[in-house]
């Protein structure tokens, strides 16, 4: 994540996205801000699916990643450490602009900041989940596909989770429930996936 | 005192076994070169002292000192400056001090490269860059794979005297080369072939 195109990348397919679906769907209103909470988190998870495969490729390249595995710190920190940046620069900014989206897509206005939140706590997940895809596959020539095999089914609850509060707030029910599971999911990963990153990009430098 | 124990290390590949055998102790003011063919294993040996190959990797290998690794990748961001690439390096518990840089830089030198990134560097000059964090670590054990590859003639004499006050001064190095010895009396080699299998 070095250059500003990389960060840009993932905000852009967004948008490119959103702007599509009305013009498949039609423009009806009632019918596109049913469909709002599905789209825009189907959406978020490809473009954090889409960045996060290449987040350790870099740095397996150039021996960034052999210098960090012999480092005097535990991985585990450092990847978090990585990732945070990485998560600041896609999934933060993804979840902060998203009521935009949500607007374009005729998302009720209730729905908005419960979708801002739910992106905000979402995209932690995702962005960890899909670190530790890129680490299990950074040695494989081609490894997309087997990631995107192997993350998907990991990020199903965190999209089930995710879609569900913003449906629930915008027919007027109390999404705190969803919201609370998906803080749960964020917190669970913080604490267990930088482990399992580490762990998995060790057997990667180990060939 | 020995900065690296290795006892009867054993290296395999996938169901090929590499080397078997290889013991070394490496004491301070010790240079080490491991010499043998393409192929033979000298990397893979290098990387285990490290601590960086696990898998496939039998044999007692104690490294309880800190050591500061340069493989083939350079471990250089392309996009970043020589200053931003020293500035803070993984394998280093300090953050150092930017005209600790500077006369680092200008020691190989690169002065006046220091604000250009990496990316526009040649090969030897890139090297270089990585080099310069010889003189940055407080790592007392350098193990370097290829050190000399992509140096010209003066370069070269560059190394071979940080190698010789490095140890000198306390610390060891253990590397990986082609040349013929570089240091005489004052290093041992490890011929791999002899481990062989």
């Amino acid at each position: 994540m070095s250059s500003p195109a990389d960060m840009a990348n993932p905000l852009l397919f967004f948008f490119m996205v959103v702007t599509l679906f009305p013009l498949g769907l039609g423009p009806d209103p009632e019918r596109l801000s049913t469909m709002a909470p599905g789209v825009l988190w189907v959406v978020a998870l490809l473009s954090s699916l889409m960045v996060s495969s290449k987040l350790f490729a870099s740095d397996y390249e150039d021996g960034s990643l052999e210098q960090l595995a012999i480092a005097p710190y535990p991985l585990s920190v450092l990847v978090l450490g990585e990732v945070t940046a990485h998560w600041l620069a896609t999934g933060f900014l993804l979840a902060v602009v998203s009521p935009l989206f949500g607007v374009m897509l005729g998302l009720p206005q209730h729905g908005l900041g419960v979708l801002c939140y739910s992106l905000l706590l979402g995209t932690v997940c995702l962005t960890l989940i899909g670190a530790m895809g890129s680490a299990l596959t950074v040695s494989i020539r081609r490894g997309g596909l087997l990631m995107s095999l192997l993350i998907i089914p990991l990020n199903v609850p965190v999209l089930i989770f995710g879609t569900t509060a913003v449906s629930e707030a915008i027919i007027g029910g109390n999404p705190s429930t969803w919201l609370a599971l998906l803080g749960g999911l964020a917190m669970g990963s913080l604490a267990l996936v930088p482990l399992a990153i580490s762990a998995a990009l060790r057997v990667s430098l180990d060939n | 005192m020995s900065l690296l124990a290795a006892h009867d290390v054993e290296i395999e590949r996938g169901d090929r076994r590499l080397l078997t055998g290889v013991s070394l102790t490496v004491e301070v003011g010790d240079i080490w070169q491991l010499v043998g063919a393409n192929g033979v294993g000298k990397t893979s040996l290098l990387r285990a002292l490290a601590g960086l190959a696990r898998l496939g990797v039998t044999g007692d290998i104690e490294h309880d000192q800190q050591r500061l690794y340069l493989g083939h990748a350079p471990s250089l961001k392309k996009t970043l400056s020589p200053l931003d690439n020293l500035r803070c390096h993984p394998a280093c518990d300090i953050v150092v001090a930017d005209d600790v840089i500077f006369s680092a830089l200008a020691s190989v030198s690169l002065a006046g490269y220091e604000d250009r990134p990496v990316g526009s560097l040649s090969a030897g000059q890139q090297r270089r860059v990585a080099l310069a964090r010889l003189l940055l670590s407080p790592a007392p054990l350098w193990l370097l794979d290829e050190p000399f590859t992509a140096l010209d003639a003066s370069g070269c004499d560059w190394l071979d005297a940080q190698i010789r006050s490095h140890v000198s001064g306390g610390g060891a190095v253990v590397y990986t080369s082609h040349q013929p010895s570089r240091f005489g009396s004052l290093q041992q080699d490890i011929d791999l072939t002899c481990h062989v299998c």
